[in-house]
C-alpha cells in the first residue's frame, strides 16, 4: 500500500486507469463513472496528508465563516426571535428594509455611505501617501515614522475611548474645548460627542486616525519589492518628476500589495463600524447622527432580537462589499501577461 | 560613537527622540541630502508628532493622580507620576466577586491558546496550499481569497448559534476556536511560504523525507519572519476581543480582560471616579501590543513584501 502511494505520488495524477476502460466500449457508463469516482477517492487518499494538514484550518473556517454566512443568508428568509422555530416569510424582510424601515433610508444609508467613502478611500490613499513618503526616507529613520503611524492602530478598545473621550469631553477641561476657548474659537464648550452635528466627522476623524494598520505596512513592503532599476530606466524615458513615478512605475509594480491593502481597507471600514459605541457609551447615537449599518444590525439583533431581519440586513451588507471588493479586484488585477 | 549607540537606545525605545539630539543628527545627515529629504522630514515628524500624542497622552494619563486628571487648564504631561491608578485597578476589583487575577489568567491563557492554534494552523494550512496539489485546492484557495474581506461582526449571530450549539459556551474554546479561523493568517502564510524554493522540499523528497519532516525541519525554521507576523495579527485580535467575553461566555469567571476593563470604564463620560482606573486600564490594554509590534516590527514588513493578491 505504501509502495503504490509513493509511485502515485511521483507522477502527480495521471490517469492510470483510464487505458483499462477503452477495450470494453460496449458497457454502459454505470462502471465508468464508477471507476472514475474510485479513482477519485484513491487520489484522495493519495493526498490525505494534504487534507490532514488542512484540517484544522478548514474546520474552524467552515464552522466559524462559511456556516454562519450560510446562516445568515436563511435566517434572512425568515422571522426568528432566538427562542421560537424560524418561521419562513420569503424576501418580507428585505421588502420591509427597502420600503419600511425609515431609520435605515434616513440616517443609517446616508451615514455609512458617508462614513464609508471618507474612511474606505480616503483612509486608503493616506496610508498610500504615507508609505511612499516613509519609503523616500533614507533606512534607519524609516522605523521611527512607521511605529507613529502605526501606533494609533493598536489602540483599540479601551485604550480608544480614553483617549478620545477625555480629547472631546463636553466640559472646559476637554482638551478640543479649552483649545478652543483659548483661542477664542468657540464662546462656551461644545458638547463634540453628544452633539449630532459634530459626531460623524469626530467618528472619521478617530477612524482615519487609526486606519494606518496592515494595509499600511503592506504598502511599505510593497514599495520595496519595485525595482529600482525601473525608476532610472523610467528617467531615461523621460518621465520628469515623482509624481509621473509614482503613476507610472511604483503603482504598477506594487499592485498585488495595493489590492491586498484595499481588501483590508475595506474589512477595516467593516470592522470601524462600532466606534460609535466606544465614543459615546451609547448603541443608539443621539439623534442616530453616528449610526452605521453594523449598529442598524447589532441594533435589531441584541437590542430587540429580531434575528431574522438583522440578518437579512448583514446579507446585504455582505453583499455590498463584496460588490466593493470585487470592484477593487478589477482596479488591480493584473494584466494578461504580466 | 558610544554616544550615537545610546543615541539608537533612546529612541528605539521611546518613538520621542529628543529633539537636540535629534536635530544635531539630521543636521550631519543633511549634508549628503537634498531639500526634498529635509522638507520631507519635517513634515514626516510633525505628521508623526500628530499621530502620537494621543498615545504620549495616553503614556502619561495612566500616571496622574486623581486631582491632575480634572486639573484646568488640561495639560498633557504628568507633574507627579504615581502608581496609584494601578493600585486602584487592582484593589477595585479585589473587592469584587471575581478577582481581578482571574481575568488576567483568563486573558493570558486565552492569548497563549490562540497564537498556538493559530499559528499552527495557518502555517500547516499555507505550506500545503503553497506547496501540495490536489483536489479542491482552487475551491479553498478561491474561499480564502473571498472571506480575506470577512469582519466577523457582519454575522454575529449565526456565529453564536454556532458556539452555543457546538456546546462551547462558557468554555476557553469559544475564545480560541473562533480566531483559527483567519484566513487573513493563512493567505499570508500561503504566500510567505510560496517563496520557499521548490528545489529545496524535492531535495528533501529524494532524501526519503515525509510530509511531517519536511514542515517541521524546512518549512517552519524559514517562515520565522511570517509567524511573527501572524502573532501580532492575532495578538491585537484576541487581547482586544470582546465578543468571546459578550457573546460566548455567560460565567463571569470565563470572560477576559478586555471585557473586565471595558465595563469598568462603561459610561465613562459621566464617571469621575472611573478616570483614574480607566486611564490606568487603557496603558494596560496598549502597552502588550506595542511591545509585540516593538519586537516583530522590521519582520512584519518582511512579510508584508509577499503579501500581494495576484
Amino acid at each position: 500500500m505504501k509502495q503504490s502511494n509513493t509511485e502515485l505520488n511521483t507522477d502527480g495524477g495521471t490517469l492510470p486507469g483510464g487505458i483499462a476502460i477503452r477495450p470494453t466500449p460496449g458497457k454502459p457508463a454505470a462502471p465508468r463513472a464508477l471507476r472514475r469516482l474510485r479513482q477519485f477517492a484513491s487520489e484522495c487518499w493519495r493526498d490525505r496528508m494534504s487534507y490532514l494538514f488542512l484540517a484544522p484550518f478548514l474546520l474552524a473556517f467552515s464552522c466559524f465563516v462559511l456556516i454562519p454566512v450560510f446562516m445568515a443568508a436563511l435566517l434572512s428568509v425568515t422571522t426568528f426571535n432566538g427562542f421560537a422555530f424560524p418561521k419562513f416569510i420569503g424576501v418580507n424582510n428585505f421588502i420591509a428594509l427597502l420600503t419600511q424601515d425609515i431609520i435605515f433610508m434616513k440616517y443609517t444609508l446616508p451615514n455609512t455611505f458617508k462614513f464609508a467613502i471618507i474612511v474606505g478611500p480616503g483612509g486608503y490613499i493616506l496610508s498610500f501617501i504615507f508609505a511612499w513618503l516613509i519609503h523616500q526616507l533614507p533606512k534607519g529613520l524609516r522605523d521611527y515614522f512607521t511605529l507613529a503611524l502605526y501606533a494609533p492602530s493598536m489602540a483599540g478598545g479601551v485604550a480608544l475611548s480614553v483617549i478620545w473621550i477625555s480629547t472631546f469631553s463636553g466640559d472646559r477641561v476637554g482638551y478640543l474645548n479649552n483649545i478652543l476657548l483659548n483661542f477664542g474659537i468657540i464662546e462656551s464648550p461644545q458638547l463634540w460627542l453628544q452633539d449630532p452635528k459634530y459626531l460623524m466627522t469626530i467618528m472619521i476623524i478617530v477612524t482615519l486616525w487609526s486606519s494606518m494598520g496592515v494595509g499600511f505596512l503592506a504598502m511599505l513592503g510593497g514599495l520595496q519589492t519595485v525595482n529600482t532599476e525601473l525608476y532610472e530606466a523610467g528617467r531615461i524615458d523621460g518621465i520628469k518628476n515623482r509624481l509621473q513615478e509614482v503613476y507610472y512605475i511604483t503603482i504598477p509594480s506594487m499592485k498585488p500589495q495595493m489590492l491586498f491593502s484595499a481588501v483590508m481597507a475595506i474589512v477595516g471600514t467593516l470592522k470601524a463600524g462600532l466606534i460609535s459605541k466606544q465614543l459615546t457609551g451609547l448603541p443608539i447615537t443621539p439623534g442616530y447622527s453616528g449610526h452605521l449599518i453594523t449598529n442598524h444590525i447589532d441594533d435589531y439583533a441584541f437590542l430587540r432580537y429580531e434575528w431574522g431581519y438583522a440578518s437579512a440586513v448583514s446579507v446585504v451588507l455582505l453583499l455590498i462589499s463584496f460588490l466593493i471588493m470585487r470592484f477593487c479586484y478589477r482596479l488591480f488585477a493584473a494584466k494578461e501577461g504580466e | 560613537m558610544g554616544n550615537t549607540a545610546t543615541e539608537r537606545i533612546n529612541t528605539s525605545t521611546e518613538p520621542l527622540p529628543n529633539s537636540k539630539r535629534m536635530a544635531s543628527r539630521l543636521w550631519r545627515w543633511r549634508k549628503h541630502a537634498s531639500w526634498f529629504q529635509v522638507t520631507l522630514i519635517v513634515f514626516l515628524t510633525a505628521i508623526g508628532l500628530f499621530m502620537l500624542l494621543p498615545i504620549i497622552f495616553l503614556f502619561n494619563n495612566a500616571f496622574k493622580p486623581l486631582n491632575e486628571l480634572f486639573l484646568f487648564p488640561p495639560t498633557i504631561w504628568v507633574k507627579e507620576p504615581t502608581m496609584r491608578n494601578f493600585e486602584r485597578l487592582f484593589l477595585h476589583s479585589a473587592a469584587g466577586v471575581v478577582p481581578f487575577t482571574r481575568y488576567l489568567f483568563n486573558s493570558v491563557i486565552v492569548v497563549a491558546l490562540t497564537l498556538f492554534s493559530v499559528i499552527m494552523a495557518s502555517t500547516m494550512a499555507g505550506y500545503v496550499l503553497a506547496k501540495h496539489r490536489f483536489h479542491f485546492k482552487t475551491l479553498i484557495m478561491s474561499l480564502i481569497m473571498l472571506s480575506l474581506m470577512f469582519a466577523p461582526e457582519t454575522v454575529s449571530i449565526p456565529r453564536y448559534i454556532m458556539v452555543s450549539g457546538l456546546g462551547m459556551t462558557n468554555t476557553y474554546f469559544a475564545h480560541v476556536l473562533p480566531f483559527i479561523a483567519s484566513p487573513v493568517a493563512v493567505f499570508l502564510m500561503k504566500q510567505f511560504i510560496d517563496q520557499v524554493p521548490d528545489a529545496l522540499i524535492e531535495a528533501a523528497k529524494l532524501d526519503g523525507a515525509g510530509d511531517m519532516y519536511i514542515f517541521t525541519r524546512i518549512i517552519i525554521p524559514l517562515i520565522a519572519p511570517a509567524v511573527a507576523t501572524i502573532s501580532i495579527i492575532t495578538f491585537q485580535a484576541v487581547y482586544l476581543d470582546m465578543e468571546g467575553s459578550t457573546l460566548y461566555t455567560q460565567k463571569e469567571t470565563m470572560k477576559t480582560l478586555a471585557y473586565y476593563v471595558s465595563s469598568l470604564t462603561a459610561n465613562l463620560q459621566n464617571s469621575v471616579a472611573g478616570q483614574s482606573i480607566a486611564a490606568a486600564c487603557a496603558l494596560l490594554m496598549f502597552i502588550p501590543n506595542l511591545i509585540m509590534f516593538l519586537l516583530f516590527q522590521r519582520k512584519m514588513i518582511q512579510t508584508m513584501l509577499h503579501s500581494g493578491v495576484k
